[in-house]
């Protein structure tokens, strides 16, 4: 590479950036990316997708010193510049201009542990051999330094003749380094460094010694080895203790979740029963009135209140993934995982999915192996997401009594809800060990798992990562949501005859209802109940707002009671049991459905989960309502 | 799955020349291993595993004996011929284990562990690999 401007200059005027300039922020898993750039860009960040595949990434901006936009793009972690993984395939992609609609990078960030820097620094040869600017950032200094290590920067930067900044990104010690790096690219034409010749590095050994012999040089003394760690692996991965914590880990967010979020949701609900009065006492009376408070109101707030069940989820996977826990708890799993037919690393993805599928089905991307990622992909839509406890807590409240089981430990509700989530968890297991011994007869799963030292989360980083959540939820509940629900309440209010909207069952959406009703009815359900499976094709919980609607309407001469007691009045226990046999198997969720497409890359996979999820929904909810007939 | 025979712990240390002779012919969709690593590995009569390297045991590293993507892989988080390998411990079933190496902590599944072989003496120099 003998000049850094030529490769680099050529690039902005045959290529369309729609990007205008960009940083990009690469380096080895666990390097602490995400929370450099989160330092970087806070809140000016957001998620995207790279055209053509769905790998997700964070754009944040920053202004450079002229006070232009810059962005900073997060890209997947790499290890090597032999992309193996569809994730490393795109940061490759990137970092050598192949991506078209972005172009070359103005400048890169390479993020490395400083505490581990010289298996770290094999990552350096090749990407200072691809001539962009490119400032090398060593991170976790405070943690070096704590342990004893230390490292000359200005030593290392005359060594591989590229920038070096020496930070911790999680207290923001020498953040500001990289700032004036960032202020510096696409403000001023490239200035090259000065050029140290860089050997030509044939081998994965030869760039090892390199590395070592850089590390040398720049007076490297690695750190004492992190004894926290070691104190506690010796408990997390104790042969007896490491499973009772893993499991009382386990428990213990899925308490936190139904026992933590219920006094947030219940002033969620109140806040949005409050507001709808407001708005329904503002408005005369009418289809203005109707169509706000029967239809979006009812419909859109009955989906809202589940945002904070939904992010103390999301905060719970997010404290065990950035302190380090995940990774012991995929190393446990992997044995009992491997006997399914799976491998430790789905452990992460399939613990997503209790949040949501789709960032589940990204988070696969980790697992290397094609057979293995197949195989947590098809199975990951079957674990208990959110958008099925909406429709869950609905029905339970409705039709189970809360009896005390175990004393005061365990009440019927809640011993309901986990047999429904143990449910959905063996549906998962059955289909891991039917794919096994069908389709993925032959490939053999692998599991290879990086330990990284345990680290107190970061609190920024963790609310910003919410508040990421927060916004796609409610975008969701604003767009799809809202969107199906107006069309939903014009539907129940349309054909007028002589200027008067029809009973709620012979409007359109009454009709299609009875339409599909005979062949629902054996499951035990209604016409209304129709609808909102109908509806629910989008996603899961719009069933409940489909039935607030549907109830709101129909009601709306009286006082309007409870979506609860109109259900009690309208259900048998046989259907209600049925409704919530038929959601834990379904695959009522057309993010899903795409996700897996852009993942997978065909649309025979979805197609046939859906039809496997669609037939044992139905047969499960049939034989539940046959069987409660049966002994009623 | 893993039959005994292929990567057995209980046994195999002390009939090695066997368990691997057989190894070599279970592999099938692997690659074989060029003959002049049979040699090497044979020379001294204990062609050892990562997967018979006592928990708190320290070696070298001689060769991987694995697919292509997963030697790049392994030499990648650190695994690289000639590097020094502890076994740190292990997951509470035995499986898989966690060996330190290169600054970092990797847990490797038995069948992975017992595909790379060991020395326990220094490696002079492996460029060649």
């Amino acid at each position: 590479m003998s000049d850094s401007g030529s490769c680099h200059g050529a690039a902005p005027q045959t290529v369309n950036r729609k990007a205008g300039h960009y940083v990009a922020l690469v380096g080895p898993p666990n390097a602490g990316k995400s929370t450099l750039f989160n330092r970087l860009t806070g809140l000016r960040q957001k998620v995207a997708n790279f055209p053509g595949v769905t790998v997700e990434h964070h754009v944040g901006r920053v202004k450079d010193s002229s006070g232009r936009d810059l962005f900073v793009v997060d890209l997947p972690g790499i290890y090597s510049m032999t992309p193996r993984s569809e994730d490393e395939q795109v940061t490759y992609d990137v970092l050598t201009g192949a991506k078209e609609s972005l172009g070359l990078p103005d400048g890169i960030i390479l993020i490395l542990d400083s505490t581990n820097l010289q298996r770290h620094l094999v990552l350096a040869a090749p990407v200072l051999a691809l001539g962009l600017p490119t400032l090398v950032v060593l991170n976790m200094a405070d943690d070096l330094e704590a342990r004893g290590g230390k490292v000359d920067a200005s030593a290392l930067a005359r060594e591989i003749g590229a920038p070096v900044a020496l930070i911790s990104a999680a207290s923001g010690a020498g953040v500001e380094l990289v700032v004036q790096f960032l202020q510096g690219t696409g403000a001023r034409p490239v200035v090259p460094q000065p050029r140290v010749e860089l050997p030509v590095l044939p081998n994965l050994p030869a760039r090892r010694r390199w590395a070592g012999r850089v590390g040398l040089q720049a007076g490297y003394t690695p750190p004492a080895p992190p004894e926290w760690t070691r104190r506690l692996d010796r408990i997390f991965l104790h042969p007896l203790l490491g499973p009772v914590v893993f499991l009382v880990v386990v428990l213990a967010v899925f308490q936190g979740i139904f026992t933590g979020a219920k006094p947030m949701m219940d002033g969620v609900e109140s806040l949005i029963g409050w507001s709808g009065d407001q708005i329904g006492n503002l408005l005369p009376a009418g289809i203005l009135r109707s169509l706000l408070v029967e239809g979006v109101w009812a419909g859109v707030g009955s989906v809202v209140i589940f945002l904070p069940q939904i992010l103390l989820l999301f905060l719970f996977i997010g404290i065990l993934e950035d302190s380090g826990y995940l990774a012991r708890a995929a190393v446990i799993a992997d044995r009992t995982m491997s006997r399914v037919g799976l491998q430790g690393k789905a452990f992460i993805p399939l613990l997503s999915a209790y949040a949501c599928a789709v960032p589940a089905i990204m988070a696969t991307r980790t697992i290397e192996n094609k057979r293995d990622r197949l195989a947590t992909v098809l199975i990951a839509p079957f674990m208990t997401c959110s958008a099925r406890l909406p429709v869950y807590t609905l029905l339970i409240a409705a039709f189970v009594p809360n009896t005390p089981l175990l004393g005061h430990l365990l009440g019927l509700q809640a011993a309901v809800l986990l047999g429904l989530y143990l449910l959905g968890f063996a549906a998962a297991v059955g289909t891991a060990l039917l794919l096994r011994s069908s389709v993925l007869r032959h490939a053999k799963t692998t599991f290879v798992m990086e330990l990284p030292a345990y680290r107190r989360p970061s609190v920024r980083s963790l609310l910003l990562r919410l508040i990421d959540r927060a916004v796609i939820f409610l975008k969701r509940a604003g767009t799809v949501i809202l969107l199906v629900t107006v069309v939903l309440w014009v539907l129940a209010h349309l054909p007028y005859k002589n200027g008067q909207a029809p009973a709620i069952e012979d409007s359109i959406a009454g009709q299609i209802g009875r339409a599909v009703e005979p062949a629902i009815q054996p499951l035990g359900f209604n016409w209304k109940i129709g609808i909102g499976l109908i509806t629910s094709l989008a996603a899961r919980e719009v069933i409940v707002g489909t039935l607030g609607t549907i109830y709101g309407i129909e009601n709306a001469e009286q006082d309007s009671p409870p979506l609860i007691e109109s259900l009690r009045k309208d259900l048998t226990p046989g259907g209600a049991f049925a409704l919530m046999i038929f959601f834990a198997f379904a695959m009522q969720c057309f993010s899903t459905v795409a996700i897996v497409r852009r993942e997978l890359g065909s649309w025979a996979w979805p197609a046939a989960q859906f039809a496997y999820m669609g037939l044992l929904a139905y047969v499960g909810a049939l034989a539940t309502n046959q069987i409660w007939l049966h002994f009623q | 799955m893993i039959r005994p025979s292929e990567c057995s712990i209980e046994g195999s240390r002390f009939k090695l020349g066997n368990a691997r002779g057989k190894g070599s012919v279970d592999t099938g969709p692997l690659r074989s291993y060029p003959e002049e690593a049979m040699q090497l590995s044979f020379k001294n009569g204990a062609a050892l595993t990562l997967a018979q390297l006592p928990t708190g045991s320290q070696a070298y590293l001689e060769r991987l004996d694995l697919p292509e993507e997963m030697s790049q892989r392994l030499m990648e988080l650190g695994f690289l011929p000639g590097t020094s390998v502890v076994a740190a411990g292990s997951a509470p079933g035995g499986d898989p284990r966690i060996f330190r190496v290169d600054g970092s902590e990797i847990a490797l599944r038995r069948d992975t562990a017992c595909r790379l072989y060991i020395s326990a003496e220094p490696i002079p120099d492996l460029d060649q690999l």
